[in-house]
């Protein structure tokens, strides 16, 4: 078989290949190519061992991860509660259509179907489309809420078309009155993509859950939110859900009991009218804050759902400044409600308050003339408050020297920032000769003195912190203001006054509403209930004559504070009204029903329902009624409104102090937040 | 035995009875793939097994010298339908695989993996034995192999191109070519990988590609497929989920519960035992066909019966390396227990023509070296 000479790998053209050979090499290479198989074939047998039974943990996870699929159901928030337990914000049964972004195969065309089917308008459409094309990932997108089960159910059955979509039972939150808590509550929406960032909950991305994006709602999250739920459902790859496995109920989140009187709120606010304005009104006994009212407002109802592209639109354009919380974010020079202060100073620092001063129409300053409203003639310090006479404060400011007014005012509530939660406060300015060479580089006048001494020029108040030195007056107490109920707070170090020093004070401010004062018209319709109040007006423009009325812009504000009864101080007022004019023409007759409605609340609707036949219908009416005409001017078509649930409203309402309490909805949650673990009312923090 | 007719006790059961063992299971695993019914998936099987058994009996009839004689002609007329597919498909504007012959859709590439086995063994078996080191040998077979492989990977199909090349390639090696050549191929196939990678591929080839890499990759996207198989089989664990009790397959997760993946389906619900009875069985009769291409007494019939085997076991082997993640997604089902004729079809001819040679064997048993 070998050839003579055989040399390996040159063998290629000798003719050595026999059917023998081929034969062995057959065997060789048959044997060769089996063992190949023999091993494969192990290979795959110890492969199928090593994923079914050595991994075998892991993937049986993994299987059941696939096929059970955890939802977390958003826990119900807890309510925020009035002083009485009345729902100031609380959850309505709700059925609502959400919609995945990431997991929709044609945005535009599902959304378009889902409008049709919900039979939404035009706008709307268009802000869910936005509202999609903004979307973060698997950020789920609220369509619409609020829907009717007949509406939900028609989403249902198409389901298998729309991919993405998820239609939800749930809970929305609901505000009974709306637009009267909205600053002071705030509003709920979908948490955003940075908030998810900072707080990696997968709750934040559950459709349907919403969590406080201002105010109480915001800075009472963690206490609000409580225990989300968990659905365990199987589901095919494809999301359809095959059967329910187990449900965990929710907690409801924690209540909040604020301090704030809900019908008193409520009645503030529509008091307010088509004004632009805020009114304050604090409890004398215990500082708790029973209204705290910016007007006009949004309607927070409205921002549920995601806050519409128009309305937001009408809300920035409004000169009214709807989005602005004007009780402890508006700034206004006090006016001559610091007048009552400044007496107080004086007293301190000798003043006796017999002592008469002689105003001819004005007081000159060297060079400088500054003119009084009117020729008042000899005024003592209770005329002088009475009558508002700048003349007397100019001569005894300038007399003692303003350097006594800054500590007073500070001692009394201005240029103090409160420790209230869900308020952001601007905290204004109590001025004095270090504070302008900080901020202007300039020294001090004694011009800027008398200015500041009648709270003109460089004072700065928000109206809350005019109703906390109302009720500091009014009681000669060091009082905090808060918010929380049953957070009571200890009176601060006592007023540095006299009861005979705070009784002259007194007496000015009650012959304002009761003598011949400059606010008669502000006098209480009540059998033995007196108030005593001080008016104030605040120069918009220096150049404009006082009351001079052109310009809504250009008109002074109008501010009022007061205390009620007289002899016993119970509660404590300040009104401020934008472009109002005097003192005593828009921010008084407000105050004086708002005290009204606090003695008498029938005979203070009867005066608010007449007034409200006049401007057309309550806050919520004329909103409603004001969009409309906007989007109609945007020529686009009329959405229907979420219809107000009168069962909820009517227990905190107005009216509801006189109509008494009404019974709960079956469609809400709980009649009443059970007093149980979930259900305590926050009543300190 | 006497009362058994020698017909039927010359079977070889040893074969025929895990065959049939593995379809029955394979009818099962269907009937769970189907939602729990015979429809659509399990009873079509079983009809099909039954009628191609028919048809490798039919087959174990056929003399030696006829296969010999149709083997070109029957290679010729693949070839041609092969062609005639590409120009349906030309014309239809895309891809096609099947020729409708009005009484059932014909895949001439499922028929082209027997034919070709045929083609080189017959001219493996004809050429004078000191041609075979020369490249008289290898020229000719080479374009016999290239033709269909082409035509095929043109569909496009991977899968199948692949599986002809590998049953003509046993077939040369058992012929007894000289080594350096299949190591040469190797070498260069190696170096031209990456470069058929990126110029032969299609995208989505390239891309099943890089997923089989790293699956986790893109759990839910290209990888889903090898991560939902794997979930399948692991989570099975030694005895399955139970019959009918598979998540994977019947919540959808698993694509092609019925056809590529029926093994994960199967491994779901019997476990490592179901597992290992489908290798065991696979190995028997692969192990049946290995010997009687052993036993044969002649060239022809040792290589046609290899080359046999070889194409069962490509079936089985990147099927399996597919669904546990040792293969990419290629479009291969797995033989006697995925649902489709055609694969059915294509594997029976297989069995039928060992059993054919198996009777050749038979009927002048192997008397040794021939001359």
């Amino acid at each position: 078989m070998a050839s003579p000479v055989v040399k390996l790998g040159k063998n290629r053209r000798k003719p050595f290949t026999s059917a023998a050979t081929l034969e062995a090499s057959f065997s060789r290479r048959s044997f060769v190519v089996a063992a190949g198989m023999g091993g494969i074939g192990t290979l795959l047998a110890s492969r199928v061992g090593y994923l079914a039974v050595i991994e075998n943990k892991k993937y049986s996870l993994e299987s059941e991860s696939n096929r059970v699929n955890l939802s977390l159901i958003p826990p119900r928030r807890g309510w925020i509660l009035d002083r009485n337990g009345a729902p100031l914000a609380s959850n309505r049964a709700d059925f609502r259509v959400d919609v995945v972004p990431e997991l929709m195969t044609d945005p535009q065309g599902t959304v378009t179907k889902l409008g049709n089917i919900l039979g939404m308008d035009a706008t709307t459409i268009a802000d869910v489309h936005q509202r999609v094309a903004d979307a973060v990932g698997a950020q789920p997108v609220e369509v619409a809420s609020g829907l009717s089960y007949d509406q939900f159910a028609a989403v249902g059955v198409r389901l298998p078309d729309l991919h993405g979509v998820v239609p939800q039972r749930g809970f929305s939150r609901y505000y009974p009155t709306g637009p009267s808590v909205a600053h002071l509550i705030g509003y709920v929406g979908q948490a955003n993509a940075e908030e998810y960032k900072k707080d990696h909950d997968p709750l934040l991305i559950t459709p349907g859950f919403k969590i406080g994006k201002d105010g109480l709602e915001k800075s009472f999250e963690k206490e609000l939110r409580g225990v989300p739920g968990a659905r365990r459902v199987e589901v095919t790859a494809s999301g359809r859900i095959v059967k329910e496995l187990e449900t965990r109920e929710d907690v409801q989140g924690q209540s909040v009991k604020l301090t704030i009187d809900g019908p008193l709120q409520d009645f503030a606010a529509r008091r307010i009218g088509l004004e632009s304005g805020s009114v304050a009104v604090i409890d004398c006994q215990t500082g708790g804050i029973l209204a705290l009212v910016s007007m006009p407002a949004f309607d927070p109802n409205s921002f549920v759902g995601g806050i519409g592209r128009l309305r937001w639109k009408m809300l920035n354009e409004d000169d009214h400044i709807p989005l602005l919380n004007k009780s402890v974010r508006g700034l206004y020079p006090p006016g001559s409600t610091v007048k009552p202060m400044a007496t107080l100073a004086l007293q301190q620092h000798g003043v006796s308050p017999d002592e008469h001063v002689y105003c001819g129409g004005g007081y000159q300053l060297g060079r400088r003339y500054f003119r009084c409203d009117a020729v008042h003639g000899s005024v003592d310090m209770r005329t002088a408050i009475e009558k508002s006479c700048n003349t007397y404060f100019w001569t005894m400011v300038h007399r003692v020297g303003y350097d006594v007014l800054a500590p007073m005012a500070r001692t009394l509530g201005l240029g103090d920032e409160f420790d209230l939660p869900g308020t952001s406060q601007r905290y204004g300015t109590v001025p004095t000769p270090d504070w302008k060479m900080r901020r202007f580089h300039q020294e001090w006048t004694a011009a800027d003195g008398l200015n500041a001494s009648i709270g003109q020029g460089y004072v700065l108040a928000n109206p809350l912190q005019l109703a906390v030195m109302t009720s500091r007056i009014a009681t000669g107490k060091n009082l905090l203001p808060s918010l929380i109920y049953g957070n009571k707070r200890p009176v601060g170090p006592p007023l540095p006054f006299t009861p005979e020093q705070l009784q002259v004070t007194h007496d000015g401010m009650f012959r304002v509403v009761n003598g011949s004062g400059t606010a008669s018209s502000a006098r209480l319709n009540l059998d033995g209930i007196q108030m005593a109040g001080k008016t104030g007006t605040a120069q918009v423009r220096k150049l404009v004559a006082r009351g001079h009325i052109s310009d809504w812009a250009a008109r002074d504000h109008s501010l009022f504070v007061c205390f009620a009864p007289f002899d016993n101080p119970r509660y404590a007022i300040a009104v401020v009204i934008e472009h109002g004019g005097f003192g005593s023409v828009a921010a008084a007759p407000i105050a004086r029903d708002v005290m009204t409605y606090l003695f008498a609340p029938e005979k203070a609707l009867d005066t608010l329902h007449k007034l409200e036949q006049g401007w057309g219908g309550t806050p919520d009416e004329r909103m409603r009624r004001r969009y409309l005409t906007f989007i109609g001017d945007q020529g686009v078509d009329d959405p229907p409104p979420p219809p107000p649930d009168l069962d909820i409203s009517s227990r905190v309402d107005a009216e509801s102090r006189v109509a008494g309490m009404k019974p709960g909805s079956a469609e809400m949650e709980t009649p009443t937040p059970s007093p149980g673990a979930s259900g305590a009312p926050i009543t300190t923090t | 035995m006497s009362v058994i007719p020698t017909s039927i006790a010359r079977q070889p059961w040893q074969m025929l009875i895990p065959l049939t063992a593995l379809v029955c299971f394979g009818a099962l695993v269907l009937y769970s793939a189907g939602g729990g019914g015979w429809m659509p998936y399990a009873a079509p099987h079983l009809v099909q097994y039954f009628v191609f058994l028919i048809m490798a009996f039919v087959m174990t009839r056929f003399p030696r010298d006829f296969v010999a004689l149709i083997a070109f002609p029957a290679y010729a007329v693949v070839l041609v339908l092969l062609v005639l597919v590409e120009a349906v498909g030309a014309m239809g504007g895309g891809s096609q695989r099947w020729l409708n012959l009005g009484f059932m859709q014909l895949q001439p590439s499922e028929l082209m993996k027997p034919a070709i086995v045929l083609v080189i063994a017959r001219f493996y078996a004809s050429l004078p034995v000191g041609e075979v080191p020369s490249w008289r040998s290898l020229i000719p077979v080479v374009t016999l192999l290239a033709v269909p492989m082409i035509l095929v990977g043109l569909q496009p199909d991977l899968g199948t191109a692949l599986a002809i090349g590998f049953g003509g390639a046993v077939v040369m090696f058992l012929a007894g070519l000289p080594l350096r050549w299949f190591v040469g191929a190797g070498l260069a196939g190696a170096a031209m990988a990456p470069v058929a990678f990126f110029f032969v591929l299609k995208p989505y080839q390239q891309k099943r590609v890089f997923t089989f890499l790293t699956p986790e990759k893109d759990p839910l996207g290209d990888g889903y497929h090898i991560t939902q198989s794997k979930i399948a089989i692991g989570s099975g664990g030694w005895f399955g989920k139970g019959f009918g009790n598979g998540t994977q397959s019947h919540l959808n997760y698993l694509p092609e519960p019925h056809t590529d993946f029926a093994f994960a389906t199967m491994a779901e619900e019997w476990g490592f035992v179901g597992g290992l009875f489908v290798l065991v069985v696979f190995a028997l009769i692969l192990r049946w066909g290995w010997n009687v291409a052993r036993r044969s007494r002649d060239r022809f019939s040792q290589l046609l019966a290899a080359g046999m085997v070889a194409t069962i076991f490509f079936y089985v082997a990147i099927n399996l390396m597919m669904v546990m993640g040792l293969a990419p997604v290629v479009g291969i089902p797995l033989p006697f227990v995925s649902h489709g004729g055609s694969s059915m079809m294509t594997n029976m001819i297989c069995v039928g023509t060992l059993m054919m040679i198996d009777r050749w064997n038979r009927m002048a048993p192997r008397s040794g070296l021939r001359g």
